[in-house]
């Protein structure tokens, strides 16, 4: 699989180069919906310039990286191109080797539950083979570096990019089994934004599973390796957080980050939720809604943890797809990143119920957002309702799209245990329903 | 034999006059009369003669052999015996109030007026016939010149040029008030000129500029002249004129700035090869220092006419240094009211999303360069990047030697922006930074937001050198005025330029919609959170129809007679 893998990778950084030198990069990296408040490369190019000037870059409100940024770019912003490059292929590298972890894992659980007389008889057609799933992490990475959402961000310059080949890295980590990186990388990744906190639990699922340790939470060898995890990951983010102040000499950084990602003051339109809801806000109502708009994406976390604990993975990509939708600021490069699992779940194809209507209002959305902002902003005929609408309609395409891959994975899960042809009472085919 | 052939040559020499005509002189001159007027506008004035030593009025000689003087009038000129003719096609009327007097004056539409040889016989008939003519020459329509608007004037209309003959009733005067001017009668008009439009002065009348004016004046006379003083040789005169008057709002753009491209489009190449002096004048008399002339004339004229005696700034075409390096002559006439420093502020960019602010600063001493201190003070909603700060003076980079930035923060404080920029002599610097606007919330908009916002004016300090020296000693009878900024040195004072105020619009959210807006949204996150709550808290059961109300209502009896239930 090398080759394929190779020449997958050379074919994505021509596109990149070839786009890199076209007059089109410039016209990318201010799209609003690539290109975001928290990680657009012109903030970047200020806080180096405001750093130059003896200014310190978090005293305004246009640069809003972490401290470890400014290190990284501070060497490196004439070789911009290249790390940006650099970082897609990483993680592709680091999806397609996840991806052909877990899959050997996969394979192994269905051969233990096929032994021990798990499945009943009749769903041998849901059974995965491996013929079918050779080709899946080749899938993965081709998802992810031929995605139009990933060339459009990593063209743009959009730390985006950096975070998701950090996230790319904690995946590939914890699926490896080595807990002390998975909670280095995981630090780092909610270090530089906050929500890939909630990445905790699965990962924490996956280290229990395989370590054959119960999810039990009156068992001690269950806490022991919770803290144990725990402790790796906040002591991690303690230094890196500690790194960061000796940077600067002070804790500037802290509320223009992460007080600036909690709070939202900056409205500048996005493909999120979040912007005209805060700019239309009753003043007395703003503290209340935020809360509420934040705590929306922390509080899946536990629910589905208690009923995909022995799908951590998949757990995984549900919270990175939960995560790109409710964050502040979320750009077309969080969308690419779970949408380059969807390969992985190929073999749910049967059981989605919506997925040409969601494919269908995802690609119109995608063409629908530079048209209705070029009405509003440049021609004037639109108003920013249009713009509003749209934002809201790929939103519901999103959720729709998750929500269908976790129905059809749970179908499929309830059909391996209780058959495939169900027959009602008086013999006749059965309907399944949630209930 | 040889003594016949000498005497044969000497006959034929003597004679040649006899046998071949003479060939007449003629002569072409060209020049062009530039006077600026008091109200801003400025006036032009284009004269083309041409002298020929001929007669067409000399009985048995028929001019065949035309050089300079175009054929068409002098076929008219022998063909009806015309002694004058004066034709003028004029759009506009001349404002004397404003304006002063023209060269050569002329009544709105068309005016002809003909003086014919005592040996016409019907100066009716000729009369008519060539008004025709003359309406066929300049595509005018001259044939509505009839007797019904014709007249004999007694006393008004003497000949211009040579002429004993007092009899009016030789001269023929008519107007044609209603007669519009346009392209159609330019064209014929520079077609009888020697070098057509194509080289000399007629480059310039290019019909999109002529016409776009207050007042424009097209003419031809001719008449007899004495070459000398005892007038012992006549010889017939053609003058070509065009009057124009450019407005100073409608062509100049409001600035007092004329030049020759920017009245006329065109700027002079050469003069006209076939003419014997091209000129250019420049009415300076008006107070000399109050414009300035580029490039530089040394040669000055003095004429009187209209009863003043006025000085002009000659240019002689027909010199080659008049035209340069770049072979292209364009005269600048410029207001010579050019403050030391002086400053201006405009937002360049579309949409939106983006823009620039551009500040242009001019130092407009000729030799000394002085630095100013650039103070900026730019709202918090409008974003601004510093890496994005250029600086040029004469298209070159000139970096501030002191700069002090305090970024804004949203909500709390604008951005401040303070430079020392060193100015150049006589240059024009600017500064340029990008920003970015931001979207508000709906209740910090103004009750108007598509007016705009505003941004206060940049400031622009510095210490300028003075021409004069100053005291710095404090007197009690010092008049206010000279008093307010204390003089600190003597060879420099104190100046604070502000620029405009700029008015930036920044993208609304629809105003009407805080309700829908909450609903909406709250709608799609309600849309995900029951997506995932049915998935979390419901399991898939087998759908079991429930039985029919018949089925149900039988059960319920047979429960209670205690007897077994219908399946």
């Amino acid at each position: 699989m090398a080759a394929p893998l190779t020449l997958l990778l050379i074919v994505a950084v021509t596109i990149r180069a070839v786009l890199f030198r076209s007059s089109l990069a410039e016209l990318i990296s201010a799209r609003v919906e690539v290109v975001s408040p928290l990680n657009a490369w012109k903030r970047v190019v200020e806080g180096l310039a405001l750093l130059d000037l003896g200014v310190s870059p978090y005293s305004g409100d246009v640069f809003h990286e972490t401290p470890l940024m400014i290190y990284l770019f501070h060497f490196t912003v004439d070789y911009a191109e290249i790390v940006f490059i650099i970082a897609d292929g990483i993680t592709a590298l680091a999806l397609y080797l996840s991806i052909q972890t877990y899959n050997k894992d996969v394979f192994r659980k269905q051969k233990y539950a096929l032994e021990s007389d798990r499945y009943s008889a009749d769903c041998l057609e849901l059974l995965r083979s491996p013929k079918e799933m050779f080709y899946i992490p080749l899938k993965v990475a081709m998802f992810y570096l031929l995605n139009p959402f990933t060339i459009l961000s990593c063209v743009a310059k959009s730390t985006c990019g950096l975070n998701n080949a950090i996230i790319a890295l904690f995946i590939f980590c914890t699926l490896k089994g080595s807990a002390l990186l998975s909670g280095i990388l995981l630090a780092l990744a909610t270090y530089q934004s906050i929500y890939p906190l909630t990445l905790f639990a699965p990962a924490l699922l996956f280290f229990l599973q395989r370590l054959y340790i119960p999810v039990n939470l009156r068992r001690s060898s269950f806490w022991f390796f919770t803290l144990q995890y725990a402790f790796m990951y906040v002591g991690s983010l303690v230094v890196i957080t500690g790194l960061s102040f000796f940077l600067l000499g002070s804790w500037d950084f802290i509320p223009s980050v992460y007080g600036f990602i909690f709070s939202v003051p900056d409205l500048t339109p996005n493909i999120g939720l979040f912007w005209y809801f805060f700019a239309e806000m009753f003043e007395h109502f703003r503290l209340f809604f935020s809360c509420v708009f934040q705590i929306n994406v922390f509080f899946y976390t536990i629910p589905l943890s208690i009923k995909l604990k022995e799908h951590p993975v998949f757990l995984i990509f549900m919270q990175i797809a939960i995560i790109s939708i409710f964050k502040s600021y979320p750009t077309v490069g969080d969308v690419a990143l779970y949408m380059a699992f969807l390969p992985a779940w190929s073999h749910l194809y049967r059981f989605l119920r919506n997925i040409f209507l969601v494919s269908c209002v995802l690609l119109a959305c995608s063409a629908l957002f530079p048209v209705l902002w070029h009405l509003w902003i440049y021609a004037g005929s639109a108003n920013s309702n249009f713009y509003y609408a749209i934002t809201l309609l790929f939103n519901f395409g999103q959720i729709l799209l998750v929500a269908d891959y976790f129905y059809a994975y749970l179908r499929r899960e309830h059909h391996l245990t209780h058959g495939l042809y169900l027959k009602k009472k008086d013999g006749t085919e059965a309907t399944l329903v949630l209930k | 034999m040889l003594i016949l052939s000498s005497l044969l040559l000497f006959i034929l020499t003597t004679h040649s006059e006899a046998l071949t005509p003479a060939a007449a002189r003629d002569e072409f001159q060209e020049e062009l009369v530039i006077r600026p007027l008091h109200s801003g506008d400025i006036y032009a004035s284009f004269q083309f003669r041409t002298l020929w030593d001929t007669d067409f009025l000399q009985e048995g000689q028929k001019v065949s052999h035309y050089r300079l003087f175009p054929k068409s009038l002098g076929q008219v000129l022998s063909k009806f015996s015309v002694r004058e003719l004066h034709i003028s096609f004029t759009q506009g009327f001349w404002r004397t109030m404003q304006w002063g007097q023209p060269f050569i004056p002329s009544p709105p539409g068309a005016e002809l007026w003909v003086w014919f040889h005592d040996t016409v016989s019907d100066v009716d008939g000729n009369w008519k016939e060539l008004t025709n003519v003359l309406s066929g020459i300049f595509c005018a329509s001259l044939n509505f010149i009839d007797l019904t608007n014709t007249v004999q004037p007694s006393a008004s209309f003497k000949p211009l040029g040579l002429g004993n003959a007092t009899d009016h009733r030789f001269l023929r005067y008519a107007t044609l008030p209603r007669e519009i001017v346009c392209t159609e009668n330019l064209t014929p008009w520079k077609k009888l000129l020697p070098c057509g439009s194509k080289a000399g002065l007629a480059v310039l009348m290019k019909s999109e500029k002529l016409f776009h004016s207050s007042f424009h004046s097209q003419a031809v006379h001719i008449r007899p002249i004495c070459q000398d003083e005892q007038c012992s040789s006549k010889a017939w005169e053609l003058r070509q004129t065009l009057n124009v008057v450019f407005d100073l709002h409608t062509s100049g753009q409001g600035k007092k700035e004329w030049s020759l491209f920017k009245m006329f489009s065109r700027t002079l190449t050469e003069a006209c090869p076939l003419a014997s002096s091209s000129k250019v004048y420049v009415d300076i008399t008006d107070n000399p220092e109050l414009f300035e002339l580029s490039p530089a004339t040394p040669l000055l004229g003095q004429a009187v006419v209209l009863g003043d005696r006025r000085t002009y700034s000659v240019y002689d075409l027909s010199r080659a240094e008049t035209f340069g390096q770049l072979r292209s002559f364009n005269l600048l006439l410029r207001d010579m009211l050019r403050p030391l420093l002086h400053a201006e502020r405009y937002v360049a960019g579309f949409g939106l999303q983006t823009g620039e602010i551009h500040t242009v600063i001019y130092n407009n001493h000729p030799y000394r360069a002085f630095p100013v201190l650039l103070m900026d003070s730019v709202p918090w909603y409008l974003q601004l990047y510093i890496h994005t700060l250029t600086v040029t003076s004469k298209s070159r980079d000139n970096k501030p030697s002191y700069i002090h930035y305090q970024p804004a923060k949203d909500r709390h404080r604008p951005h401040l922006l303070e430079m020392l920029i060193q100015l150049p002599p006589h240059s024009m610097t600017e500064v340029t930074v990008q920003f970015e606007r931001a979207l508000l919330k709906w209740t910090e908009y103004t009750p108007d937001p598509n007016h705009g916002f505003y941004v206060g004016s940049s400031v622009v300090s510095a210490l300028v050198p003075s021409m004069v020296a100053m005291r710095t000693n404090f007197t009690q009878d010092q008049p206010l005025f000279s008093s307010f900024v204390p003089v600190k040195e003597e060879s420099s004072y104190f100046v604070r330029v502000y620029t405009e105020p700029l008015l930036v619009n920044l993208p609304t959210p629809d105003f009407s919609m805080p309700y829908n807006v909450i609903c909406l949204t709250c709608t799609v996150v309600a849309v995900g959170y029951g997506s995932f709550y049915n998935l979390l808290t419901r399991t898939f059961q087998v759908d079991e129809p429930s039985p029919p109300l018949s089925k149900r209502l039988a059960n319920l009896i047979r429960r209670m007679r205690g007897v077994p239930l219908l399946t």
